[in-house]
């Protein structure tokens, strides 16, 4: 197998005298989907949000492409190549997909209505209509406010915002929670497109079937620590609630 | 089971239709146009419904005071007078935009006018005669004053965590409180004459005041800021979801530092403009300035929670008190039926905000 793409390597976490990670490994390997499981409180979304840069490690390290790095802030992440799509959907509901899709990265007018400051939205716009045609996302009305559209389409526009600029991991909590049928097939679509781009996805997902439906490759958290790591072609939903409940104690042995 | 009894006698529900749908059919052709999806983009904000009320009031007051409201006199009137409100509303919007508020502008605006003054008096010296030097040390100061107050409202909202209710409360009554220690609550009538010129200046063919083309200018750019540039757009994702604009990468705590400076030092320039068109600081004047402000940015359409806001709503909304004021006053009503009003046309206009959000959501 190739070289991590992303490593964590001991990742401790406390909020006062909770331990949501003890310890925690994590890998990521190029151009997979890795699916990340556990039961609720197994630290998932404190482990993403650390490889993010929103959370700070107490302890630990991490390493991009072996190169130890130190995530700051959501911002250093960005510039590293990781992008996330929270759960909560970080967008901003009173301004439009294209300005949503576009923040903080805004494209500038040319010359010197730029310097001052001047926003080139039809640029943005004709780009943001690329980036959702290619996520297979209508968006009727262009300039409606994000506020405005269906939950589908909302997430629709946060998964789209994380892909246009990932070029090394994106990551997803729980893409689909709010979705339909429809939708749901779509933005799993998408993470596969994501992959076949050559960026990693790491997907966080309570739903077994669906995560043995798209995942490469399943690492299973347990009360903060990782427990199980598995090929989705082994692995089968009761060996992932048994390796989520019980714990397996492949790490270290393996 | 339950048989579904209509509302209206079917006949009449026929007829009805057929008289509306023609209409409705019209409406929807129409609002299909380049022209009328802006028409209806414009209806579906507060702006538009508040400007027709605008418009409304200004014909009744008209049609009930014929000859005397709609004069060019009263009309030059009503817009100085409307003219230092706009300017501190302007920047009242860009906060209300962030979520925030800023209690302090009517004070911050007292407290700059008072520095100002008393540097263009600085030394016991009467400075009716002094030059452009004495004149635009002056407004420096006051920019500088507003600024600095702006700049510890920023600081303690952004980086103190101190709600902004609170935070510009305080300084509302740090600012007043300066301002009558360093006045000894007395007002300063020297000012120099150029200002007072500049205050009762009048431009194309002596018929707007010049300081009601400095306030325009200010709102222009203004609404500017706020809908074509990085700075509105920051300004406005604050608003709408702060921990979203975090996790782009904006720098939240400076950019909500630069939109309380500017809140600030707007509060300063109008508090020279104030100097110029009174000639005195007119320290018992400022009151209810940063209520008036608020209400206006609030009537103008500007969400109480952020993320959505209209300088050009704030305009509007910074006339209907003074159109109401006036409109009382020519008919011989006591003033204080403008604040009965006002009041009404507050809630009316929280109340029809809440009303849209609720249908939103609702989808």
């Amino acid at each position: 197998m190739a070289d991590p793409l992303l490593q964590a390597r001991g990742i401790v976490k406390s909020y006062g005298h909770v331990e949501a990670l003890r310890g925690c490994d994590f890998d990521v390997y190029p151009n997979e989907i890795v699916a990340l499981i556990g039961d609720n409180g197994a630290g998932k979304s404190t482990l993403i949000k650390i490889l993010a840069g929103s959370e700070q490690a107490d302890e630990g390290e991490i390493f991009l492409e072996g190169r130890r790095i130190h995530v700051g802030s959501p911002f250093e992440a960005m510039e590293l190549g990781i992008e996330t799509v929270y759960q909560d959907l970080a967008l901003a509901p009173d301004l439009d997909g294209s300005a949503n899709l576009y923040l903080g990265r805004e494209i500038m007018m040319p010359g010197v209505l730029g310097t001052l400051g001047f926003l080139d939205n039809k640029a943005m716009r004709v780009g943001a209509r690329k980036a959702f045609g290619e996520l297979g996302v209508d968006l009727q009305n262009a300039k409606s406010a994000v506020a405005n559209l269906s939950g589908g389409q909302r997430q629709s526009v946060a998964v789209a915002r994380s892909v246009a600029w990932a070029n090394k991991v994106v990551f997803l909590d729980e893409p689909t929670a709010a979705l339909g049928v429809v939708q749901t097939a779509r933005v799993l679509e998408t993470v596969k497109r994501i992959r076949d781009r050559g960026v990693a996805a790491v997907l966080i997902s309570h739903n077994m079937r669906q995560v043995l439906e798209i995942a490469d490759r399943i690492e299973v958290l347990r009360l903060g620590r990782r427990v199980a790591r598995f090929d989705a072609k082994d692995a089968t939903i009761e060996l992932l609630v048994s390796a989520m409940t019980v714990g397996v104690a492949e790490e270290g042995a393996a | 089971m339950t048989a579904v009894r209509p509302s209206l006698p079917e006949s009449i529900r026929a007829a009805l239709a057929g008289k509306l749908s023609p209409v409705a059919e019209r409406w929807k052709s129409f609002s299909q146009t380049r022209f009328g999806s802006v028409v209806a983009r414009a209806f579906s904000t507060n702006a538009a419904w508040i400007l027709l009320l605008l418009v409304v009031l200004m014909w009744l007051f008209n049609f009930l005071a014929p000859g005397k409201f709609l004069t060019e006199f009263n009309v030059r009137t009503m817009a100085v007078n409307v003219a230092v409100l706009l300017v501190i509303a302007v920047g009242e919007t860009f906060v209300m935009a962030t979520g925030g508020i800023d209690l302090s502008v009517g004070y911050v605006m007292l407290f700059a006018g008072v520095t100002s003054a008393q540097t263009m008096n600085w030394g016991g010296r009467n400075p009716t005669d002094s030059g452009w030097d004495v004149v635009l040390l002056g407004l420096a100061v006051a920019l500088g004053s507003g600024l600095a107050w702006g700049i510890l409202n920023g600081i303690l909202v952004a980086k103190a965590k101190v709600p902004a209710l609170i935070a510009t409360l305080g300084t509302l009554g740090m600012s007043w409180g300066f301002a009558e220690i360093l006045s000894n609550g007395q007002d300063i009538r020297y000012i120099p004459s150029i200002i007072g010129d500049m205050g009762s200046a009048r431009y194309f063919f002596d018929k707007i005041p010049l300081v009601v083309i400095v306030a325009s200018i200010v709102a222009i750019a203004g609404a500017v800021v706020l809908s074509f540039t990085k700075f509105g757009r920051y300004t406005l994702a604050i608003g709408s979801n702060q921990e979203a604009a975090r996790r782009a990468g904006i720098n939240v705590d400076w950019h909500l530092i630069k939109v309380y400076a500017m809140s600030g030092t707007l509060a300063g320039f109008a508090a020279f403009m104030s100097l110029a068109i009174f000639t005195t600081t007119t320290i018992s004047g400022h009151a209810n300035d940063n209520l008036q402000a608020i209400a206006a940015v609030v009537i103008g359409g500007t969400s109480l929670v952020g993320g959505v806001a209209s300088v050009a709503g704030t305009t509007v909304g910074v006339c209907i008190p003074m159109v109401l004021f006036s409109g009382f006053t020519i008919l011989g009503y006591q003033s204080f039926w403008r604040d009965v009003a006002v009041g009404a046309v507050l809630i009316l206009a929280v109340y029809t905000d809440q009303l849209r959000r609720r249908r939103r959501e609702r989808r």
